[in-house]
């Protein structure tokens, strides 16, 4: 691509285990979202290995990445990737359509998830009806309506205000109390002070990688 | 994951962009209605010839003179005589029954109205040997014949084209060129004979065709009734051999008369009509594919324009099959719709040809099944690139996609 290769991770050297709240911390440009990507088995390394729950990414079939996707993982994109042309009810029932989950049954769970963002009366709107920090939040319902076991955060609170930012962060405390693994792009102090642990990106490598205690 | 739901996604999505969606349908909806048009068109010539042909006996030969070649021009002639006719009611064993023809278009009135007629100089024998039947009145009669009577019996549709009541015209006048007719007859409806219909003809004595009318001796028809225990072929040498010899034919020289066996004829008349079908349906059929390219070249472009959509589906848990599914029955779906659309337009079209062109259409439910089936392959046979295409995006680059 265009001719200079750029690493857009270099050492990455990380094991995270079950039931960790990470934080990932670094400029723009440092390799998050790409970290993230690969965590969450969309992009794949081009050097080095990616093992998750005992089997290496890279040599998994394509039902077997989308499985994970689909039940394993829960994606909020730094971007949302909303479908825009489906409201915003129908978006949180995507992932439930790919796990084979009834009408009514989708229904209820993505109704249920859009009320726990906030968002019970908004639920007919398309995402170009609403504004970016509702999206934000349809992105979020999306991808905790599977009640998935590992949580990945693009900065999920980018555009909500402190206080709606806060309860999106309790329930994703809820979601690390009940044993659930959760990671978390992010620039904010106060958000990474909920973490047990935080990484650090630049240009690429690991430059810290801090254990905090819990306060 | 459902068929049904991915038929529901696929609904959503064509619903989102209906007049895309029209458009691309276009070139199917066309194509089927052309081939159901078509078809019917053929099914209804196909079956207007079966009916001639159980209109037609089997057993009845035609005689006309035969166009051959003088100085390098086809001529025309007539060559065949009252006494040729003669000629061929004597003595012959494989012909049981000899009708000749003179036939003209004349101005017939009746009344104050005037209606160009075909009007036929015949023999008594007529009704029997074309299976005619009177409505009212009788056919004429040896001795009306001898005597160059002016008598006439009316074809079955001709009093409703003078606004007559049949019963009504017996013992009335008409004029043929200004000759006065007395109306012995009416006949039964008998419908397409061939060619024509002789449902609006008239027919008087031959002799009074000849010697009143015309003023000559050719005829333009003989018919003849092969016996009942002969063949065909004999029937065929029997009469070749009378007429040679009545028209002083040398050995080795062609003859200057046609023998036809009508039957044939029909036969030779319903196969044309059917590789003539087969050939519409094949044009009609070529424009079909030439929808299923179109609605292959959308979907490739909506495959594209919606790359960043199968990103997140795939982000999402679906798999490459659920992707491939989802555009193969979008464009099935597709397909199908236009299909329907166009076998409305088909029938529409059919029976409008029927009505205000006076063709005769015939739909079939067999036609109706193959343009459904086809448009459904159409669509799985165009879908399957584009589809393969959406299913083996790569999800990472798909969301990159703008
Ligand atoms: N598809 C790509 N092709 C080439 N380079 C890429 C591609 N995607 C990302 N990069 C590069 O990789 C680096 C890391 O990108 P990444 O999106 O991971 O950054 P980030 O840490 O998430 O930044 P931000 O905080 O702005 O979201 C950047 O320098 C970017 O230019
Ligand atoms: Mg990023």
């Amino acid at each position: 691509m265009g001719g200079s290769f750029i690493d857009a991770l270099r050492c990455v050297d990380l094991d995270i285990v079950p039931g960790e709240y990470v934080a990932i911390r670094g400029q723009s440009g440092s390799g998050k979202s790409t970290l993230m990507n690969i965590i969450g088995c969309l992009d794949r390394p081009t050097a080095g290995e990616y093992w998750l729950n005992g089997d290496r990414v890279s040599t998994m079939n394509d039902k077997q990445l989308a499985r994970i996707r689909n039940l394993e993982i829960g994606f909020v994109f730094q971007t949302f990737n909303l479908l825009p042309r489906m409201s915003a009810l129908a978006n949180v029932e995507v992932p439930l359509i790919y796990s084979g989950r009834k009408r009514k049954h989708r229904f209820a769970l993505a109704s249920a998830a859009l009320e726990t963002v906030g968002l019970g009366d908004r639920m007919s709107h398309r995402p170009s009806e609403m504004s970016g920090g509702q999206r934000q939040r349809v992105a979020i319902a999306r991808a905790l309506v599977t009640n998935p076991s590992i949580l990945l955060a693009d900065e999920p609170t980018g555009n909500l205000d402190s206080n709606t930012g806060k309860e999106i962060m309790d329930l994703f405390d809820r979601l690390h109390d009940e044993g659930n693994t959760v990671i978390v792009v992010t620039h904010e102090q106060h958000i990474a002070k909920r973490a047990s642990r935080v990484v650090r990106l630049s240009d690429g490598d690991v430059v810290s990688d801090t254990y905090m205690s819990e306060s | 994951m459902l068929l049904g739901e991915t038929v529901r996604i696929s609904l959503t999505s064509i619903r989102s962009n209906l007049f895309r969606a029209l458009l691309t349908m276009l070139g199917i909806v066309i194509g089927v209605g052309a081939v159901i048009t078509m078809v019917a068109l053929g099914t209804g010539a196909q079956r207007q010839i079966d009916k001639q042909m159980a209109a037609l006996g089997g057993d009845i030969l035609s005689i006309q003179s035969s166009s051959w070649f003088s100085r390098g021009v086809a001529r025309n002639q007539r060559t065949l005589t009252t006494d040729d006719a003669a000629a061929l009611s004597r003595g012959m064993k494989h012909v049981s029954a000899v009708v000749p023809e003179i036939n003209s278009r004349y101005q017939i009135k009746y009344g104050n109205q005037n209606l160009n007629i075909t009007t036929i100089g015949t023999t008594p024998n007529y009704p029997d040997v074309h299976g005619f039947n009177f409505a009212y009145g009788n056919m004429f009669s040896a001795a009306d014949e001898a005597a160059r009577k002016r008598v006439v019996v009316l074809g079955a549709e001709i009093p409703e084209m003078f606004d007559a009541d049949p019963a009504a015209l017996i013992g009335r006048t008409i004029q043929i060129r200004s000759i006065t007719f007395e109306i012995i007859g009416v006949l039964e409806p008998k419908g397409g004979f061939g060619w024509r219909n002789p449902d609006d003809d008239v027919w008087i004595p031959l002799s009074t065709a000849q010697f009143r009318v015309t003023g000559d001796e050719f005829v333009e028809t003989i018919s003849a009734k092969i016996a009942p225990t002969s063949s065909t072929e004999m029937a065929m040498l029997e009469i070749e051999r009378v007429l040679r010899r009545e028209h002083g034919i040398l050995p080795g020289n062609d003859n200057d008369f046609a023998i036809m066996d009508r039957r044939q004829f029909a036969e030779s008349r319903q196969e044309a009509t059917q590789v003539f079908t087969y050939l519409l349906a094949g044009i009609a059929g070529v424009s079909l594919v030439v929808g299923g390219i179109g609605i292959m070249n959308i979907m490739l472009v909506t495959v594209t324009e919606r790359t960043r959509e199968i990103g997140v589906r795939k982000a999402l848990g679906a798999t490459r099959g659920n992707i491939l599914l989802q555009f193969l029955v979008e464009s099935t779906i597709l397909c199908l719709l236009g299909g329907l659309i166009g076998l409305l337009l088909g029938a529409t079209a059919s029976a409008l040809l029927a009505r205000y062109a006076g063709w005769q259409t015939a739909m079939s439910t067999g036609s109706a099944l193959m343009a459904f089936g086809f448009s459904a392959t159409v669509g799985i046979v165009f879908g399957i690139w584009p589809a393969r295409r959406a299913a083996g995006l790569d999800p990472i680059e798909a969301l990159r996609h703008e």
